[in-house]
């Protein structure tokens, strides 16, 4: 709780810059307005002016949060122009990116940990993996998967936001289920438990904490990739596909209130996503 | 229906290989095993799709990914030059040094540091390729808003690990600069850098995947006739898929060695840390 004061006064502090910006931004864009109207204007009503562009080159925060507001609460959640409409299409395929990914960096993990084989095969690729940009792949991945024959652009996008989110929930996992020391490894050796049993009941509970970092930042990773996912393809719904269309149709206010809403929901993920993780770790008696 | 009956064999022997390779402990393999796991998979990929006749606009093999890379070098070049060279290398230098002479200043305070590390965090989580459309209608369609977008990228991961990094130095090792009469110069260069630099580091390193990432995003918003995301965008469009792969050839071998390179420099900086010694 100490660290609110010091946070506040950087965003404080940023808000400020921001409105500072505004003026040299939409000043020239501004006067060319006021020539064309024969006005000339004074250095008072020029600053508000540049506050209030339609287009403005940078949209001045209150624009921004206005046009937020109108575009969650005051619309109708249906509404094709509803911020909560293009938010939700976003999030079902981050979350269904997000299950694949963490399934899969699951199930790799434990490939890992129990064969050397695949250690020394796959770990190196999946280093590698993340060295390519996906961004290279995603216009492929979805021309791919239409030609194969699956509508939608859900399906992509997922796998998009799954690759981007599986590195770190395997590397996570790897470390989590090697976590347990040889003192506890040889404990359930003379119990004579049998492999399946020092997996469910050492291994796996061991690597919970390592888990729920790795799904925090798998969350992040996940949205982040399905934005992606939405921006260089032409798609028409999700908060990736208003960016583009806000660049397209020349109207930054759409572009920077779809980048505050993806923002938001970036914050709310990752706070469920910890919210979780202290109520599970407590309950296994393991918070600190 | 023969080819890939032999690919799969193949595939099985090679992995056979490997787990004999694994099993003998001899020195090369580390090295060996994957490479002979990415060459077996190469095979099946070739096997596959010419067994199955998959359609080259759906899947081209390797051999066809080859020969396009080998023909069209040139273009790559030129791709490779204006995305890597001057968007993201760039944008990246400017990016961490802001960012690291960011983190130097802030550090003289506390209070700054402390509101600085969440909310850099919090940033650092945030799809900020978004802002790329942005920045383009800012800068311009060259490589300059290109690596625009590259520096507003990597700046807040740099910041927050650089400014992590900086709190490492502890009470101890500084009580000792004191007592050595070392003004705040010295301690910052001679302990708390230092102290820093694995953290500098690992910030260093998400960096390189952010700025490829950002470069390419970059170019699908805007870009002159040449550039990595110029050319998989319109080779998508036109279905020259064995081009497209081509250019992901590119990336993904820029992206490599930009990133082994920077790890490459950690080992020689941080040869002290735990990690890695051993």
């Amino acid at each position: 709780m100490r660290n609110i004061f010091p946070i506040l006064t950087v965003v404080v502090a940023l808000l400020a810059l921001w409105y500072i910006a505004v003026v040299p931004m939409n000043a020239t864009r501004a006067i060319e307005q006021a020539a064309r109207s024969d006005i000339t204007l004074g250095t008072a009503d020029l600053i508000r002016a540049t506050m209030d562009m339609e287009r403005p080159r940078l949209p001045s925060p209150h624009q921004v949060f206005a046009e937020l507001w109108d575009s969650t609460v005051e619309k109708k959640f249906t509404s094709k122009r509803s911020l909560v409409f293009h938010g939700w299409i976003t999030l079902s395929a981050t979350l269904w990116g997000f299950a694949l990914g963490v399934g899969l960096g699951i199930a790799l993990a434990v490939g890992i940990v129990y064969s050397r084989v695949m250690e020394m095969s796959v770990m190196p690729w999946a280093v590698i993996s993340q060295t390519i940009p996906i961004v290279a792949l995603a216009p492929m991945i979805i021309v791919l998967s239409s030609s194969v024959g699956i509508e939608g652009r859900g399906v992509p996008k997922a796998i998009i936001s799954a690759y981007l989110c599986f590195f770190p929930v395997l590397v996570g996992m790897v470390k989590g289920l090697r976590s347990p020391d040889q003192m506890q490894l040889d404990l359930l050796k003379t119990y004579g438990a049998s492999g399946a049993a020092v997996f469910w009941k050492l291994r796996l509970p061991s690597s919970v904490p390592y888990l729920f970092t790795s799904l925090k930042i798998g969350i992040a990773a996940a949205l982040v990739g399905t934005i992606v996912g939405e921006l260089p393809t032409g798609a028409i719904r999700g908060l990736g596909a208003r960016i583009l269309i806000g660049d397209q149709f020349g109207n930054p206010i759409m572009i920077w209130s779809a980048l505050f809403a993806a923002a938001i929901l970036a914050g709310v993920l990752v706070t469920i996503m910890s919210v979780l993780q202290n109520i599970t770790l407590k309950r296994m008696g393991m918070a600190r | 229906m023969m080819m890939v009956a032999i690919s799969l064999l193949v595939w099985l022997a090679l992995w056979a290989l490997n787990v004999r390779l694994a099993g003998s402990g001899a020195g090369g393999a580390r090295v060996a095993v994957p490479l002979v796991f990415g060459l077996a998979t190469l095979i099946l990929w070739e096997g596959v799709v010419r067994g199955l006749a998959v359609s080259p606009i759906i899947l081209p093999a390797p051999s066809a990914i080859a020969a396009k890379f080998v023909t069209e070098i040139p273009t790559l070049w030129g791709d490779f030059s204006q995305t890597v060279l001057k968007g993201a290398l760039s944008g990246f230098v400017i990016g961490c040094a802001a960012a690291f002479a960011m983190a130097v200043a802030v550090d003289r305070s506390p209070f700054l540091q402390r509101g600085l590390l969440p909310f850099g965090n919090f940033v650092a989580a945030l799809p900020i390729v978004g802002t790329a459309p942005i920045l383009v209608n800012w800068f311009g369609f060259d490589w300059h808003s290109k690596a625009a977008v590259v520096v507003v990228m990597v700046f807040f991961p740099m910041l927050t690990n650089t400014v992590q990094g900086l709190r490492e130095a502890d009470h101890m090792q500084r009580d000792l600069m004191r007592t050595y009469a070392a003004s705040y110069l010295q301690t910052l260069l001679k302990l708390r850098l230092p102290a820093a630099m694995p953290f500098v580091f690992n910030g260093l390193k998400i960096a390189t995947t952010l700025a490829l990432i950002g470069a390419i995003v970059a170019e699908y918003f805007g870009s002159p006739t040449r550039g990595m995301g110029f050319r998989i965008s319109t080779e998508v469009g036109r279905l020259g898929l064995d081009m497209v792969w081509a250019e992901i050839t590119v990336a993904a071998l820029a992206g490599s060695v930009f990133y082994g390179t920077v790890a490459m420099i950690e080992k020689g900086v941080t040869f002290w840390h735990p990690s890695q010694r051993g």
